[in-house]
């Protein structure tokens, strides 16, 4: 019996192994013909089988550094408050609402960025960033409503709850003395925890900012609903765009010709190592704040 | 009291204050997400949107009947998968397995698990679709059953390591063999986690789209059988919210409504199966 199991077992480093290879293979033609230049040029022509993925690599990062810009301090800010100042129920019962926010799957937000954040956008706040801070180049150019700026914000809305929980569980494993000596030493409530207890679960905070940023990068359906769906390097936030995923998400099955479903396996490589690198330094860092801050344990 | 005092447990206040508004802005937009699905979609979820097709292109009315079903055959085949490799994995590395062979299967089922979801898509097409040159059921639930793994895996052994030692140590001692303590005392000890554990593997796959996207693709029709495209409801949501018709935009809310009340129930049953039972580390 023990070798059935272990044959289970196996089977998961199997898979895993396997979709490497299968993403290694199955991007050869571009991998030869294109090289390193898959990565710096944006034309992006399947009729005279020309790949670039730049658009794509641009808008994927531009639409996950928004998001993280909106998701971090909301989520760290709600994640010192479950886990510094309420109540253990009051907390739980929160963690609880968070963790079925997790749970609301990609596509549902999308529906709701389609038909809430865009109008939102278009209407309200994008006139109202132009007239504001209309004379940076991030806020110029017409309202459409879809592009970087609302596939950011929908992902930001996406990626908090991640943030939240993570940051939770390392917050409340930074031992108790920490903050009884800062109080101790006639610390605020506050100073207490932004400068005693914050930079102690420092790491740990970091790694669920990874989490989250990868989790970001790898969405799919929402951005896809989004983004606007155009290859375009823009520096205004409004203008429409693209992201890997969407790219996969949108061209693949309509995909002719091997050369131009080969350049999508490739996207899917680059993703794949994008969210690999990310994810690993996350756990990474995660391990070792919940290392230190193991006089409390995992409460 | 001096200014600076003062100044100093202002601030504090106030940056309580707006973590606590953090708080509430994090879970009111939970709230947000459920009303609005409930007001938008409350009014189209009828009778006929479980029991009818679609209708063609153009009519209004019509329902998801077979994208329901298609969900159902596709979490059947991702169960069938995603249950046994997850829960005897977790097995084997819970109850046999120590140091690096350990090591590397989980090292594994977290990559797995942090596969973007279209990535997965890709490579069931290359394994399910591109081998047999159609889109199937059969290739959408190989794609979520892939998901599930990891999830399942990692979650039943940790389940299955908060089991106590002493109940190990009383079954060999009364002559059972390490597979019949496994089977008749750790298992049953374990099984509210475990179940939890596949309940939410379950929940979090049941709305996965892009995997489905290029393996299940889509129908407008009933799939019979487990070999050709079926339709499934989050790739419904999908195409429906894009598609320029209002009557279908409606359908989109409906089946979103259906879809995340489904996922939600799941999510809180499993939540309370585990709650009832003896306190277990959460993973």
């Amino acid at each position: 019996m023990r070798l059935v199991t272990f044959l289970f077992a196996a089977s998961v480093v199997l898979v895993t192994l396997l979709l490497v290879f299968e993403l290694w293979r199955g991007s050869v033609l571009p991998r030869h013909k294109f090289g390193f230049a898959f990565f710096v040029t944006s034309v992006w022509d399947p009729i005279f089988d020309q790949f670039g993925a730049l658009p794509f690599i641009y808008g994927t990062l531009i639409t996950a550094g928004v998001s993280l810009l909106i998701a971090v301090p909301l989520g760290l800010g709600a994640a010192i408050f479950l886990a510094e100042l309420a109540p253990a129920r009051v907390s739980d019962t929160l963690e609880f609402f968070i963790d079925l926010l997790a749970a609301v799957p990609s596509v549902i937000y999308g529906l709701l960025g389609v038909f809430i954040v865009i109008p939102l956008m278009r209407e309200y706040i994008q006139p109202a960033l132009k007239k504001s801070l209309g004379f940076l180049p991030l806020f110029q150019g017409p309202a459409y409503g879809v592009g970087f700026l609302t596939a950011g914000v929908v992902l930001a809305i996406m990626v908090i709850p991640y943030i939240i929980s993570v940051s939770r569980e390392v917050l409340l494993s930074v031992p108790r003395d920490q903050r009884e000596a800062a109080l101790a030493l006639g610390a605020t409530r506050w100073e207490s925890t932004w400068k005693v207890v914050v930079p102690y679960a420092r790491s740990g905070i970091m790694g669920s900012i990874f989490l989250a940023l990868a989790r970001a990068l790898g969405e799919t359906m929402a951005v896809t609903m989004v983004i606007g769906n155009t290859p375009t390097i823009s520096a205004s936030l409004f203008s429409p765009g693209y992201s890997i995923a969407a790219v996969i998400a949108n061209e693949f099955t309509e995909a002719t010709g091997d050369l131009y479903l080969q350049s999508l396996i490739e996207l899917g490589l680059v993703l794949f190592l994008l969210t690999f690198i990310l994810n690993g330094m996350a756990r990474l860092l995660i391990v070792l704040t919940a290392q230190r801050g193991s006089g409390m344990g995992n409460a | 009291m001096s200014a600076r005092v003062r100044w100093r447990k202002f601030v504090s206040a106030f940056m309580l204050t707006l973590t606590g508004i953090c708080a509430f802005v994090a879970v009111a937009v939970l709230f947000f997400i459920l009303g609005y699905l409930v007001f938008h979609g409350g009014s189209s979820v009828s009778w006929s949107f479980f029991t009818k097709l679609p209708a063609p292109v153009g009519e209004t009315g019509g329902g998801m009947a077979n994208a329901i079903v298609g969900s159902a055959k596709l979490l059947l085949i991702a169960a069938l998968i995603g249950v046994p490799i997850g829960f005897l994995g977790a097995v084997y590395l819970a109850e046999f397995s120590g140091g690096s062979t350990a090591f590397v299967v989980r090292y594994a089922a977290d990559l797995l698990n942090g596969v973007p979801s279209i990535v997965i898509g890709i490579f069931a097409y290359s394994l399910a679709v591109l081998p047999f040159k159609h889109f199937s059921t059969l290739a959408g639930g190989f794609a979520l059953g892939l998901m599930m793994i990891p999830i399942t895996l990692r979650s039943t052994e940790e389940f299955l390591r908060s089991v106590p030692n002493t109940l190990r140590e009383g079954a060999m001692a009364l002559g059972a063999s390490k597979w019949q303590t496994i089977a008749s005392v750790i298992v049953p000890a374990a099984y509210r986690g475990i179940l939890t554990a596949i309940l939410l593997a379950f929940a979090r796959v049941a709305g996965e789209t892009a995997p489905l996207l290029f393996t299940a693709f889509g129908n407008r029709f009933w799939s019979p059988g487990w070999n050709q495209p079926t339709a499934s409801l989050p790739v419904m949501i999908y195409t429906y919210a894009i598609a320029p018709y209002d009557d279908w935009h409606r359908q989109a809310w409906a089946a979103g409504l259906v879809l995340l009340g489904l996922i939600l129930v799941v999510n809180i049953v499993a939540r309370a199966i585990l709650a009832r039972g003896v306190a277990v580390p959460r993973s």
